[in-house]
C-alpha cells in the first residue's frame, strides 16, 4: 500500500490535514482580505459577532477586528510552531545520534545535559528566558526550541542505540565504512519516522507555548496573534466571552490538526504499529 | 538500606542540578538588557542613582565577574534569594507563602488527572473499535489540543458568570471570616475549577498513555498464559495487563511533573489562585525578576523532590528493581 | 490407555486467514487425533500452520483468524460450538497448554507461587492455603531446585529451564486430560532441552496424559513421538507412527526434511598434515562488566577466559556452544566488534588485537562476517547490489567497478545478478542470508566468521545454505570460523571442532575425534543431548 492510501485510511488524518490546510490557506490570504494592520481600530468597540456586516466576529475592546487577528494570528502561530521546531530539531538530532552512536562517557556526558534541560519545568523557564531577552518572535522561537529539543535528543538516541547493534550497522563497521558514513547514510535514514512523527506533534505543542507566553503578556509587541488576543480580553470576559473564545477555538482546531496528522503520520510511516493498534 | 543509599544518591544529583541552576540564573541576570542593580532591585530603568550605587555595593556588582557568581552562589546555599523591592519583603518569604496554595492545588489535580486518566485509559483499551472507546479517545485528544488557560476562561464563563455555581476567582471567600469545617468547605469550592481545569490536559495524557500501554501489553506471552489457565477476562485485564501497564505510567508521571508546574503558572493566573505560579505572573508584570527567577529555582526544586518520589514508587512497584541481585 | 475413543478428534478443520495474508487458509481440511497416552507430534516448518489446530483447541486463535469448517471433538463435544465462557472452563482444567517462549510467558510482576496457584483460582478449587501447598507440590514435581525459594521467587530470578518447568507446572496443575505443548524448546539450550523433554515424557507417562506436541524439529520429533503428522502450506503431507514416518517416509517433501537434518552426526575424516596457520589465537581474555548501579554492585561476567587455538588456511573450525559459552563473543572479538582485554589475535603475522582507529578500519577488509538474523543484517532502505558494493567502495574500488562486481556475486550465491536492483524486503529469509553472504565475499577477505548463519533458518534452507557455503568453500579455498550451538550442523561443515563453556575451551580436536571420542565429559553430555541422536546411530 503507498504511503498516502495507509495515512488516508486514518479518518482523523485526513480532517486534520484539512483542517490544517485551511489554516495554512487563512495564513496565506490574510494579507489579501485584511491588507491593513490587524491593530487598527476600524469600528466601535465590543461589536458583537455579526452585529455590524463585515465584522463577522465582531470587535475587541480598542474597535479592532478581531477576524482580522484571526487571519493574521494563524500565520504567527504557523510561523513559530514551525521554525522553533526546526530549531529543536537542529539541536535534538545531532546530540541524540551523537550520544547514541558513541556511547560510553560522550553519551554519560550528553545525557545528564539532557536530563538538565528535562528536569527544569518548561514553561518556567520558557518564560524567564522570554522575559529576560525581551519578547520579540527570536527570543519566542529560541525559548520554545531551548525547551523542545530535550525529547528529540532522547528519542534519537535511543534509536541510534538500538540501531547501532543492529547487524547491518555492524556489517558496515566492518566493511570498513567511516563513523560518519554509517551515522548518515544507515542509521539516520532508518530513524527518520519517528522523528517526522514527534516533529509534527511539537510544532503542535510549540503553538501552544506561543500562545501561553502571549497569553501571559509575553508575546511579540509587534505580531498580533492567537494567545495575545486571550490574553487582553481576559479582564473584559463577563461581558464579551467572544474575544475570549474565537481564538481559542483557532488554537484549538490548529493543535487538534496537527496531532491527527501526526497520528495518521505515525500510522503511515509504521504500518506494523497501526495494524496492531486498530 | 537499599533506600537509605539511594535517597542519598538522588538527593546528592538534585544539589548538583539545582547548583546548575543558580549559576544559569546568575548569567540570565548578566545577559538581562539593563542595568543589573536595576535589574535586581527590580527598577528597570530606575533614575534614583544613589540608590542604585548603594545597591550595587551591597550586592558587589563593582567586584569581578566570578567574586560575583561566588556571592550570589553562597547567598543562595543560605537559602538568601534577595529582596523583592516591589512586594517589599523577601524572595524566600514571598514563596514560602504561596507555596501551600499552589501544592494544593498541583496535588489536588494530580491525583484526579493519575485516577481518571488511568480510569478512561482502560476502558477506551478494553473497548477497542467499539463507538464507545473511540469516544472517549476522541475527547482526551480535544483535551489534549485545547489551550490550558483558555479551557479555564471558558469555565469562568460557563459555571462562574451564567450558571453562577462556583466561584470563579480567590482561594477564600473574601471577608467570610471563616473557620474550621466551613472554612475548608469555602477552600475546596474555591479549589474545584482550578484543579478540574488543570487536570483536564494531563487527564488526557494520562488516559492516551495508559490505552497505548494496556493494548501493548495484552499483546504479551504472559497474557496467552493467563487465558490459557481459564482465568476470567477482567481478571487478566486486572491483574495480568494493567498491572504491567501501570509501570511506564508511573515513570511518565514523573516526567509530567514540570508540565503541571507550567500549568499551575496559567491556572493561578486565570484564577487568582494565590500560589507561586500567580506570584509568577505578578512578578513578570512588574519585571521583578529577582523574585521571578527564585520562583523558577523552586518550582525546578518542587520537580525534582517530585521526581524522586516517583523514582521510588517505581522501585517498589517493579520486583525486577527491587529484588535484582 | 486402552479407551478406544481418542481424547481429541480434529475432524475436516478449516481455518480462515484475514483477508490480505499470503493465503487464504491457515490449514485447510485438516482431520487427525490424539488417541489416550499417547504423543502426538505435529511437525512442520514456519508458515504450515501446524500450531493453528492447537490455538483452536484451546480457543486462543489469533485475531482474524475464523473457523470455517470442521469439528475438534473433545470429551463428546465440539470445541468449535462452544461460547468462551464454557471453553474457559476447559482450559487449564481439562486441556494445558504451554509455550515457546519461556522468558516471556509468565507474567514478571508476580511470583511464580501465585502464578501457578491461579490456576486453582481459575477454577475455584481448594482454599488460599491449599493452593500454595499444592504449588510447591507441583514445582517439586516438575524438578524445579530448591521449590521452597523458587516457589517466591519472581520469572526474572529464574533461568529459561526453570521457567519452562514453571510453565509445565501450571498447565498440569488440575491433571488435564490433554496437554498442547507449542514448540516447548526450542527456545532452549540442548541440554535444557534433553532435560526438558525428559521430563514431558516421564509426565505424560505417570499421568497417563495424551500430548499434542508442536514442533520443527525432527530430531525432537525421534525422541518423543508415538505418532506423526506431517504439515506443508496448511495441509496434511503424511500422518503415520513414529517409526512408519521416520524410517519409511513416503512422502516427499517428509524425506527431503528428514534428509535436510544434517544427520551425518559422524563426521567424515578431512585434511591431514595442517599448514601453517592463518588466524593465531593466544591467551584472549574478556570480560565484561555492568557498570554498578545504585542498587547492584558492578557485575562481572568472564565472556573469553584463556581461550587459544589456531586456523589453517582453507580450514573450517567450528565454535559450539551453549547460550553463554562465550562463543559469539569470540566471533565478535575475531572480527574486531569487540576488543579483547588481554592476549594476541594475528592474521597471517599481523597483529590484529592493538589495531584502532583508522588503521583498523583499513585493515577490517580482511575478516568478514555472515551473521544470524536474515532479517536484521541488511538495511532496509538500501538496494540489495548497493549493500554488498558498499565494501569495496569504502576500500577505493570506484562505484561502477564495485556495482558490476556485486552483480557477480549475486550470480555466484545463486541470485542472479539482476538481483542488483531490488530492495531486501522483496526476498525470503534464505534469499537474504545469500545476500549477506556474498557481501561478506566482496572485499576477498583471507578470513569469514560465520555466527550462527543458518539457526534462523528453516531446516530446507538450512540444508541449501550449508550446501552453498560448502560449494563457495571449494571454489574460493575459504577459510571460516563457523559459530553455532547446533552440533549436527557443526559436524556437516567443519573440519575441527572447538567447545566452549562458561567462556573456556573444554575440548578441541578434529571433527571427528571430537564426535566419536570425546574426551571431556561436558561434550559427551552436548553430544548425548542431540535429539534423536541414538535413532540416528542405531540406523547408522
Amino acid at each position: 500500500m503507498s504511503f498516502f492510501a495507509r495515512f488516508a485510511q486514518n479518518r482523523g488524518a485526513l480532517i486534520g490535514l484539512i483542517i490544517l490546510f485551511t489554516i495554512i490557506l487563512m495564513a496565506i490570504l490574510a494579507p489579501f482580505l485584511y491588507p491593513d494592520s490587524p491593530w487598527r481600530m476600524v469600528q466601535r468597540p465590543f461589536l458583537a459577532p455579526m452585529e455590524v456586516e463585515g465584522f463577522l466576529l465582531g470587535t475587541d475592546t480598542m474597535g479592532r477586528d478581531v477576524a482580522a487577528g484571526i487571519m493574521h494570528g494563524a500565520w504567527v502561530s504557523l510561523l513559530i510552531g514551525l521554525v522553533s521546531t526546526t530549531v529543536a530539531l537542529i539541536i535534538g538530532v545531532p546530540l541524540g545520534a551523537i550520544a547514541g552512536y558513541y556511547g560510553g562517557l560522550i553519551d554519560d556526558a550528553l545525557m545528564r545535559f539532557t536530563e538538565f534541560f528535562q528536569t527544569i519545568p518548561n514553561f518556567a523557564l520558557a518564560i524567564v528566558l522570554v522575559a529576560i531577552m525581551q519578547p520579540s518572535v527570536t527570543s519566542i522561537v529560541l525559548a520554545i526550541a531551548i525547551v523542545s529539543w530535550p525529547p528529540v535528543a532522547r528519542l534519537v538516541r535511543a534509536e541510534f542505540m538500538s540501531l547501532r547493534h543492529r547487524e547491518y550497522v555492524e556489517a558496515a563497521r566492518l566493511v570498513g565504512q567511516t563513523n560518519r558514513t554509517i551515522i548518515l547514510r544507515q542509521i539516520l535514514p532508518n530513524t527518520l519516522s519517528p522523528i517526522i512523527v514527534l516533529a509534527s506533534l511539537m510544532v503542535a505543542t510549540a503553538i501552544l507555548l506561543e500562545s501561553a507566553l502571549s497569553f501571559l503578556g509575553l508575546g511579540d509587541p509587534n505580531v498580533m496573534s492567537w494567545g495575545y488576543m486571550i490574553g487582553a480580553a481576559r479582564t473584559v470576559i463577563r461581558q464579551a466571552w467572544w474575544l475570549s473564545f474565537f481564538p481559542g477555538v483557532a488554537i484549538l482546531l490548529t493543535v487538534l490538526a496537527l496531532n491527527l496528522v501526526g497520528e495518521g503520520l505515525d500510522d503511515a510511516l509504521n504500518p506494523k504499529l497501526a495494524r496492531e493498534r486498530s | 538500606m537499599l533506600y537509605a543509599r539511594l535517597i542519598l544518591m538522588r538527593l546528592l544529583k538534585a544539589v548538583v542540578v539545582l547548583f546548575m541552576i543558580v549559576i544559569f540564573n546568575f548569567f540570565l541576570i548578566q545577559m538581562a538588557p539593563g542595568d543589573p542593580a536595576a535589574i535586581l532591585a527590580g527598577e528597570a530603568g530606575a533614575t534614583d542613582q544613589e540608590f542604585l550605587r548603594q545597591l550595587r555595593e551591597r550586592f558587589g556588582l563593582d567586584q569581578p565577574l566570578y567574586v560575583q557568581l561566588w556571592r550570589y552562589v553562597s547567598g543562595i546555599a543560605m537559602l538568601d534569594f534577595g529582596y523583592s523591592y516591589r512586594q517589599g519583603m523577601p524572595v524566600l518569604d514571598l514563596i514560602l507563602a504561596r507555596l501551600p496554595a499552589t501544592l494544593l492545588l498541583t496535588g489536588t489535580a494530580f491525583v484526579l488527572s493519575l485516577a481518571l486518566g488511568i480510569l478512561a485509559g482502560s476502558m477506551a483499551a478494553a473497548r477497542v473499535k467499539k463507538p464507545s472507546g473511540s469516544l472517549i479517545m476522541a475527547l482526551a485528544l480535544i483535551f489534549y489540543a485545547t489551550p490550558l488557560f483558555w479551557v479555564a476562561l471558558m469555565a469562568v464563563v460557563l459555571f462562574s458568570v451564567y450558571l453562577d455555581w462556583l466561584p470563579a476567582y480567590g482561594m477564600y471567600t473574601v471577608g467570610a471570616g471563616l473557620s474550621g469545617f466551613a472554612l475548608i468547605m469555602d477552600v475546596a469550592r474555591h479549589l474545584i475549577l482550578p484543579a478540574t481545569t488543570l487536570a483536564l490536559f494531563f487527564m488526557a495524557i494520562y488516559t492516551r498513555m495508559t490505552r497505548a500501554s494496556m493494548l501493548e501489553a495484552s499483546q504479551q506471552d504472559y497474557v496467552k498464559t493467563a487465558r490459557a489457565k481459564g482465568l476470567g477476562s477482567r481478571v487478566i485485564q486486572r491483574r495480568h495487563i494493567l498491572r504491567n501497564a501501570l509501570l511506564p505510567i508511573i515513570t511518565l508521571a514523573g516526567l509530567q511533573a514540570g508540565q503541571m508546574v507550567g500549568g499551575a503558572i496559567l491556572t493561578e493566573t486565570v484564577f487568582a489562585w494565590p500560589g507561586i505560579g500567580r506570584l509568577m505572573y505578578e512578578a513578570l508584570m512588574q519585571r521583578d525578576y529577582n523574585l521571578l527567577l527564585g520562583i523558577f529555582f523552586f518550582s525546578a526544586a518542587l520537580v525534582i523532590v517530585f521526581n524522586i518520589v516517583t523514582d521510588l514508587v517505581y522501585r517498589l512497584a517493579d520486583p525486577r528493581i527491587k529484588e535484582g541481585s | 490407555m486402552n479407551d478406544e475413543t481418542p481424547v481429541l478428534s480434529i475432524r475436516g478443520l478449516s481455518l480462515a486467514l484475514p483477508k490480505g495474508a499470503d493465503r487464504d487458509y491457515a490449514v485447510e481440511n485438516v482431520s487427525y487425533d490424539v488417541a489416550r497416552g499417547e504423543i502426538m507430534c505435529v511437525v512442520g516448518e514456519s508458515g504450515s500452520g501446524k500450531s493453528m489446530a492447537a490455538n483452536a483447541v484451546m480457543g486462543l486463535l489469533p485475531k482474524g483468524v475464523r473457523p470455517t469448517a470442521g469439528e475438534l471433538i473433545f470429551d463428546g463435544q465440539d470445541l468449535l460450538k462452544l461460547t468462551e465462557k464454557q471453553h474457559r472452563k476447559l482450559r487449564g482444567l481439562r486441556i494445558g497448554m504451554i509455550f515457546q517462549e519461556p522468558m516471556t510467558a509468565l507474567n514478571p510482576l508476580m511470583r511464580v507461587g501465585a502464578q501457578i496457584a491461579e490456576v486453582f483460582e481459575a477454577h475455584g478449587r481448594y482454599s488460599a492455603r491449599e493452593r500454595q501447598a499444592r504449588a510447591l507440590a507441583l514445582l517439586e514435581e516438575v524438578g524445579i531446585p530448591q521449590p521452597d525459594k523458587a516457589i517466591r521467587a519472581y520469572p526474572f530470578q529464574l533461568s529459561g529451564g526453570q521457567r519452562q518447568r514453571v510453565m509445565i507446572a501450571m498447565a498440569l496443575a488440575l491433571e488435564p486430560e490433554l496437554l498442547i505443548a507449542d514448540e516447548p524448546t526450542t527456545a532452549l539450550d540442548v541440554t535444557t532441552q534433553a532435560q526438558i523433554l525428559a521430563l514431558i515424557r516421564n509426565l505424560q507417562k505417570r499421568r497417563g496424559m495424551s500430548v499434542m506436541f508442536i514442533t520443527h524439529d525432527f530430531g525432537v520429533v525421534a525422541e518423543v513421538a508415538t505418532r506423526v503428522c506431517v504439515m506443508r502450506y496448511g495441509q496434511i503431507v503424511e500422518l503415520g507412527t513414529a517409526s512408519e514416518v521416520l524410517e519409511n517416509p513416503r512422502h516427499d517433501y517428509t524425506r527431503a526434511l528428514i534428509e535436510a537434518i544434517p544427520s551425518n552426526i559422524i563426521p567424515e575424516a578431512r585434511g591431514g598434515e595442517r599448514p601453517a596457520p592463518l588466524l593465531e589465537v593466544e591467551g584472549l581474555n574478556k570480560v565484561f562488566r555492568s557498570r554498578g548501579g545504585l542498587f547492584k554492585a558492578a557485575r562481572e561476567v568472564r565472556a573469553l577466559d584463556d581461550v587459544s587455538f589456531t586456523l589453517a588456511p582453507g580450514e573450517t573450525v567450528g565454535i559450539v556452544g551453549e547460550s553463554g559459552s562465550g562463543k559469539s563473543t569470540l566471533g565478535r572479538c575475531v572480527v574486531r566488534l569487540e576488543r579483547p582485554d588481554s592476549g594476541t589475535l594475528s592474521l597471517s603475522g599481523t597483529d590484529f588485537t592493538t589495531l584502532k582507529g583508522e588503521e583498523l578500519r583499513r585493515q577490517r577488509w580482511r575478516v568478514q562476517m555472515i551473521f544470524q538474523d536474515p532479517y536484521a543484517s541488511l538495511n532496509p532502505r538500501t538496494r540489495v547490489g548497493y549493500a554488498i558494493a558498499q565494501g569495496p567502495m569504502a576500500n577505493g574500488v570506484s562505484r561502477v567497478q564495485a556495482m558490476k562486481q556485486a552483480g557477480d556475486l549475486l550470480d555466484l550465491v545463486g541470485l542472479g545478478a539482476v538481483a542488483v536492483d531490488r530492495f531486501p524486503h522483496e526476498f525470503s529469509g534464505g534469499q537474504r542470508q545469500r545476500i549477506g553472504i556474498a557481501r561478506a565475499l566482496a572485499l576477498n577477505p583471507e578470513l569469514i566468521v560465520a555466527d550462527e548463519a543458518v539457526s534462523a533458518l528453516d531446516v530446507s534452507i538450512q540444508a541449501q545454505i550449508l550446501e552453498l557455503l560448502e560449494d563457495l568453500k571449494q571454489k574460493l579455498s575459504l577459510s571460516m570460523l563457523f559459530i553455532t550451538h547446533d552440533l549436527r550442523v557443526a559436524a556437516q561443515i567443519c573440519d575441527r571442532i572447538i567447545v566452549m563453556q562458561h567462556g573456556r575451551i573444554v575440548e578441541q580436536g578434529s571433527a571427528q575425534d571430537v564426535f566419536l571420542s570425546p574426551k571431556e565429559a561436558y561434550t559427551r553430555e552436548l553430544l548425548e543431548a542431540i535429539p534423536g541422536r541414538e535413532q540416528e546411530l542405531q540406523s547408522a
